[in-house]
């Protein structure tokens, strides 16, 4: 039952990025992304079977826990995409602060200054 | 010296991780060294020549004696982080660092790449990632491998001057982390799937887990869609010809060698070695991609004026003629597929490299070149057997895996996959043969290239040739190649030997 509506609330997560994610001011396209990450570490975390058991401790002289533990994977999993995610964050949002400088503009419409210019080749004469 | 006295049939655990290890270790020395930035392109040089040892005493020691494998920490695996070479990993590291050394070889006489003093360091953590995704044998890890070769790439288009690149890098840096994240999505499913990232387990595994009724099928598709973001395939692949034109020659020279290659590989890897039988499902949707993908990319190429976008689009028609042998998904199709991707790294990456010397000698505008094979003959050799190379004709090297991916199409019964091959080849060569004819052949127009200056220096010439001389004797010699390319499929198809190597007891946990 928990783990279900662990589901539906990633899902909402993943609804709220995917609509932020195609707007048109690239500051709500990079809370998107945000969302998407927070939505997929809770994926992972919900993938890993939520229990109520013992903590993941092994006794001494045991090479694997005697009775029925948490899975601690899924945490050092998250753990790993958060940092990662979180630098690249930064990282994009620094790049984003500089387009605006640079292009005068957040509007992904009106960032058009890598495309192409229509110029064709020349046709043989 | 210790290289050439190592028991190739049990590599030492360190020759596993040296090819990711040495250029990441590198990468610190080079900001350590942040004050002398003439240091940094030998010892960038001098690092990744010692990973391509590496990497090619591993390949050797995998063609010999078969997969080998390292868990970290000594944990007894699926517990601990596995690195696993198979043929297909070490196939496409050796070629990434090829392409990777040359780039930084070019880069020694490069006034951009030296005025930035972030180039080297990122070429080499762009570099560890790609090793690192090309070697590891667990598919968080994987994830984790495209992350530092991401966070390498985005230093690299940050280093944008102006508008234009800077447009290029925004989109490239937002399109890749929508791509990462997707693909963490799908490990996340798969882990739910499977309770174990590590791949030879979930080979071992994946026969009970289908059969338990798991949704395989849709997991290999978000798998497909992650990956193909990153590989740039039909729709997915707008953000190329933005992003990769704009960034300098060098850092597209790079980035077009390897970085939609581990796009591919990945594919290679998860869909068709882990989930065969939930990727079969999709094959006719991969056929299709893979026809849209060559017929845009060859399309696209033909009609450009600017040769950075051009280059451009024959990087996204080199992915559709790689997705061909993954829709056929038979032994001769996959081989196919991992010829054509590891020989495109070295044509790839020499294309972007030439486009770079002709934008310093005239200009990348077509309406603009001209003449340039009276400047530079050497170059004008370089560019015509490269042309030769990408198109598919002989002597070059792209022949032969699309014999092989055409044979395969045949085989399968996809007759629309043999004529799109064909098609995008024949569009292919129309556009190279322009692209030669005009600015190499024919006299230099009136009034254009006013700068009377060749761009003749060895360091952008000899890195060009060595990497056009790989296609060649690719393209003369592809018998023992073939054969690795054959291994690789064969590995590809049947796990056994991998897992065998990573679980050598078979003691299930």
């Amino acid at each position: 039952m928990i783990e279900a509506s662990f589901a539906i609330l990633a899902g909402l997560f993943f609804a709220t990025a995917v609509y932020l994610m195609l707007a048109q001011s690239l500051i709500r396209v990079l809370l998107g992304i945000v969302t998407l990450g927070n939505g997929v570490n809770l994926l992972i975390f919900t993938a890993g079977r939520i229990g109520r058991e013992a903590p993941p401790v092994i006794a001494e002289g045991f090479t694997a826990p005697a009775v029925a533990v948490a899975n601690p994977l899924p945490q050092a999993l998250i753990l790993t995409a958060i940092v990662i995610s979180f630098s690249l964050f930064a990282f994009i949002l620094v790049l984003a602060f500089r387009g605006y400088e640079m292009l005068g503009t957040d509007d992904v419409s009106h960032m058009r200054h890598s495309e192409p210019r229509a110029t064709l080749p020349p046709l043989g004469n | 010296m210790v290289i050439l006295s190592l028991d190739l049939a049990n590599p030492p655990a360190w020759l596993l991780v040296a090819p990711a290890l040495l250029p990441l270790a590198g990468a610190g020395v080079l900001v350590a060294l942040g004050r002398s930035p003439r240091l940094a392109g030998p010892i960038a040089l001098i690092v990744l020549a010692l990973a391509l040892l590496a990497d090619a005493t591993l390949l050797r020691s995998v063609l010999l004696h078969g997969p080998a494998s390292v868990t970290m920490g000594d944990w007894p695996p699926p517990f601990g982080i596995s690195f696993a070479a198979d043929t297909l990993g070490a196939l496409f590291a050796v070629f990434a660092k090829l392409s990777a050394a040359a780039v930084a070889w070019a880069a020694l006489g490069d006034e951009d790449a030296r005025a930035d003093q972030g180039f080297f360091v990122f070429l080499l953590v762009t570099v560890a990632g790609v090793s690192g995704a090309f070697l590891t044998g667990d598919v968080f890890n994987l994830y984790v491998w495209f992350e530092v070769f991401v966070i390498g790439s985005f230093g690299l288009v940050g280093l944008a001057r102006t508008a234009e690149a800077l447009d290029g890098a925004i989109k490239y840096a937002v399109l890749n982390l929508v791509g990462t994240t997707l693909f963490l999505i799908a490990i996340g499913l798969l882990y739910g799937a499977f309770g174990t990232l590590n791949m030879a387990d979930i080979a071992r595994k994946a026969p009970g887990v289908a059969q338990a009724g798991a949704p395989l099928g849709a997991l290999a598709l978000l798998f497909l869609l992650a990956f193909a973001t990153k590989a740039a395939v039909f729709p997915l692949q707008f953000w190329l010809p933005a992003s990769y034109p704009t960034a300098t020659p060098l850092t597209a020279a790079l980035f077009g060698g390897l970085l939609t290659k581990v796009g591919v590989y990945a594919m290679l890897k998860v869909v068709v070695m882990l989930m065969p039988a939930a990727g079969a499902e999709w094959s006719g949707l991969i056929s299709a991609a893979a026809c849209l993908t060559m017929l845009f990319g060859a399309l696209g190429a033909l009609a450009q004026d600017d040769l950075r976008r051009t280059a451009g689009f024959l990087v996204i028609a080199g992915v559709g003629t790689m997705l061909a042998g993954i829709a056929t998904g038979d032994r001769t199709g996959l081989a196919g597929t991992v010829f054509y991707a590891v020989q495109s790294m070295a044509a790839t990456s020499a294309l972007f490299i030439l486009v770079g010397a002709i934008g310093k000698a005239g200009g990348v505008s077509l309406q603009a070149l001209g003449g340039l094979s009276h400047r530079s003959t050497l170059l004008a050799g370089c560019a015509l057997v490269l042309a030769l190379t990408i198109a598919g004709l002989p002597p070059g090297s792209g022949l032969w895996p699309k014999v092989l991916l055409v044979e395969s199409s045949l085989a399968a019964d996809r007759p629309y996959l043999t004529a799109a091959i064909l098609a995008s080849s024949l569009v292919l060569i129309l556009a190279l043969g322009r692209m030669f004819m005009l600015a190499f052949w024919r006299p230099a127009p009136p009034g254009a290239m006013a700068a009377d200056r060749a761009d003749e220096r060895v360091t952008v010439t000899a890195p060009l040739a060595v990497l056009v001389s790989v296609g060649l004797v690719l393209g003369l010699w592809p018998e023992p190649f073939a054969q690795a390319a054959f291994s690789a499929a064969d590995g590809l198809i049947d796990p056994s030997r991998l897992i065998d190597v990573v679980f050598p007891e078979g003691a299930a946990p």
